[in-house]
């Protein structure tokens, strides 16, 4: 499937900053990072702990709101949105992986992977369906009726990130997506996101792992609170690097 | 709410069963308490007031009697004997217009009945005329009442009570059979013509345990050939009227001895005793309801707490939530139909174990349920939901989904 490239890239952000506290204790968590993400890309946001990642993480993910700044995603000024707009944006324009799975407990893997077409006011047959499909995607089409504590890390993250792609969002962003989980798994996850990729989803990962941002075509590095080098490991059209050799 | 949020919300509570179990039973017992006790209070008002309303709503009753602290020394106390003189004077409409009927009766002390063997010492038997039937409203559950003619013919008949026919005969017996036979009451011989339909217990005594017997009969019986009349029941023209009747009924006394003092008869009105325990009921029950409304707050107060709980508890669930989309106002409806839900099976539960306790006799009242007291219960049960659970589901609807995301 040919990836769809649309001249309107998926993120704008313009000299944002990001300050916490007041004073004599402020922090600049971010400092002034501009950064163009197109449609199909698949980057790696890299840093240290302080550097600011997970800080652009949350305004990237409309769960926190800049400084100063802006911030367009797929067209639309986030800034300027309300808190139901906001939720709106976190549901239907972008997908969640978080380092620590962040399901729902006690609640199965296709409710789980339900619940953000259920916020959009699906029916429940039709987002059944659709989430069937989306366990399917990452491998679990046998676990739909297993809990969060019946599934070891590695499946547990599948489900979230079929949580993720199921309502069809401009992008994944994926926090430390392998932080909590051993090497067969790591590898099995980072495989699923170069597949999506594939497929034409954009997708962000913040890591810290060198090994995670070999997958991305584009891997952004920053340091207390500034984009620090920007480079380009494979075209924004085409397979990420780590898939090149391997046949579809 | 919606559909789905009653399903998350049913998942929530189904997720800390004991939990929830707990906070329901706060509410169980709230308004089980309300309805069984409001039960019981409109109960006992019913009892009394069917007590009361025994002896004649519209009725008077004139005692003579030395009443109050004034019968020492050698100061004896007017106390007056009210005889049959004083029956036609209450009787005539020119004196009393507010009259309407005028009962003599007369006491037997202590008089056993005996048939075939069996004998049976009726709490009160009491000579009287046929209007007593009237004005006590007492129906015949067979035979007849005796007639003016039967007190004006000295007729050795009598009308007796189910408990007496019963003692008689054995418990199971067919007390018809007992109408025409001969009962010797003390020493005479009297012929059964009518037996009283049950009455039952009026909470003091067993108004079945009665018997009763033209006013010249029972002269004859036990008292000798005097004029003497124990009590007399005066029946009002109207309810309205009994107010006025029983200031008729006085001065007629008064008239007629003079020299008596306020406690030489008593002249009590029922009407008036009626509304004394209607409202002493009715407070009855309304601070019964409000002992029960406090428990109902308090399991409220329970609800509120454990949804606080739940809030803080699920602040990590929350923030995943809101990752993934939800708004303000599905969070908000998720908790507050968590709490409503609590509450309404709480409340349903309360209802079914309310009824169920009502169906009990509760220290000697038997319950009458309130259709009212169940709404008002079961609502307010809501109620106290929605009011408890806005709190804690406000808080967790305002959580930055940041914020909640980083609670551990």
């Amino acid at each position: 499937m040919p990836p769809v490239v649309s001249t309107r890239p998926v993120i704008v952000v313009r000299d944002v900053t990001k300050v916490y506290g007041m004073g004599d204790v402020e922090v600049r968590a971010l400092d002034g990072v501009s950064l163009v993400i197109e449609r199909g890309d698949h980057v790696a946001i890299m840093g240290a702990s302080g550097s600011g990642k997970s800080t652009l993480m949350n305004i990237l993910g409309a769960l926190d709101a800049p400084t100063t700044g802006r911030y367009v995603l797929d067209g639309e000024d986030v800034g300027t949105l309300g808190d139901a707009a906001l939720a709106d944006i976190r549901n239907r324009r972008i997908g969640f992986v978080f380092q620590s799975f962040n399901l729902i407990p006690r609640t199965t893997a296709l409710a789980n992977v339900e619940l953000p077409l259920a916020y959009a006011g699906m029916k429940r047959a039709r987002r059944r369906e659709r989430a069937r499909t989306a366990l399917a995607a990452v491998g679990l089409a046998d676990r739909l009726d297993h809990l969060p504590n019946e599934l070891s890390g590695g499946q547990q993250q599948r489900v979230a990130i079929a949580r993720a792609i199921v309502t069809n969002p401009s992008m994944i962003l994926a926090d430390e997506p392998t932080g909590a989980l051993d090497s067969r798994s790591t590898a099995e996850v980072l495989t699923i996101f170069d597949r999506l990729n594939v497929q034409g989803r954009t997708i962000i990962v913040i890591t810290h792992e060198e090994e995670v941002a070999r997958h991305a075509k584009r891997v952004v590095r920053l340091r207390d609170g500034r984009i620090v080098s920007d480079e380009r490991q494979a075209p924004v059209e085409g397979r990420p690097p780590l898939l090149m050799e391997v046949p579809a | 709410m919606n559909l789905e949020s009653v399903r998350i919300a049913l998942g929530g509570i189904r997720a800390n069963k004991l939990r929830s179990t707990l906070t329901m039973l706060g509410i169980l017992i709230g308004v089980g308490a309300v309805i069984v006790l409001v039960a019981v209070g409109s109960g006992s008002a019913a009892a009394s007031r069917q007590r009361l309303e025994a002896l004649g709503s519209n009725t008077l009753t004139v005692t003579a009697g030395g009443f109050g602290l004034g019968n020492r020394g050698g100061t004896q106390s007017r106390r007056i004997v009210i005889d049959d003189d004083d029956v036609a004077s209450l009787g005539d409409p020119a004196l009393a217009p507010s009259i309407a009927k005028v009962v003599p009766l007369v006491n037997g002390q202590s008089v056993t009945a005996s048939y075939n063997g069996a004998s049976a010492t009726p709490q009160q038997v009491q000579g009287t005329t046929p209007a007593l039937f009237d004005v006590r409203n007492l129906r015949l559950a067979g035979g007849a009442a005796f007639t003016d003619a039967d007190v004006d013919a000295r007729s050795k008949v009598a009308v007796i009570g189910l408990t007496v026919a019963k003692n008689l005969l054995g418990e199971t017996a067919d007390v018809s059979q007992l109408l025409g036979q001969t009962v010797r009451f003390a020493n005479s011989n009297l012929t059964v013509i009518g037996i009283l339909k049950a009455r039952g217990s009026n909470g003091v005594q067993d108004q079945d345990n009665v018997a009763f017997v033209p006013i010249t009969t029972m002269r004859d019986l036990v008292s000798g050939n005097s004029k003497r009349v124990d009590q007399v029941v005066i029946q009002a023209t109207g309810r309205a009227a009994t107010a006025t009747a029983q200031l008729e009924a006085t001065a007629v006394l008064q008239g007629n001895h003079p020299g008596s003092r306020s406690n030489s008869f008593l002249v009590l009105n029922q009407a008036s005793l009626l509304e004394t325990q209607d409202a002493n009921n009715q407070t009855f029950t309304v601070l019964l309801g409000a002992v029960a409304a406090i428990s109902l707050l308090v399991g409220g107060i329970g609800v509120m707490n454990i949804m606080l709980v739940t809030v803080t508890e699920r602040t990590r669930e929350i923030g995943i939530r809101k990752a993934i989309g939800a708004r303000r106002s599905d969070i908000l409806g998720q908790f507050l139909t968590e709490a409503v839900l609590l509450t309404m099976l709480g409340g349903l539960l309360g209802v079914g174990a309310g009824l169920l306790g009502s169906r009990f006799t509760i220290v000697g009242v038997s319950p009458v349920v309130e259709p009212f007291s169940v709404f008002l219960a079961f609502g307010v049960a809501v109620v106290v939901g929605l009011f408890f659970g806005i709190y804690p589901a406000n808080r967790a609807a305002q959580l930055r989904p940041i914020d909640a995301l980083r609670y551990e």
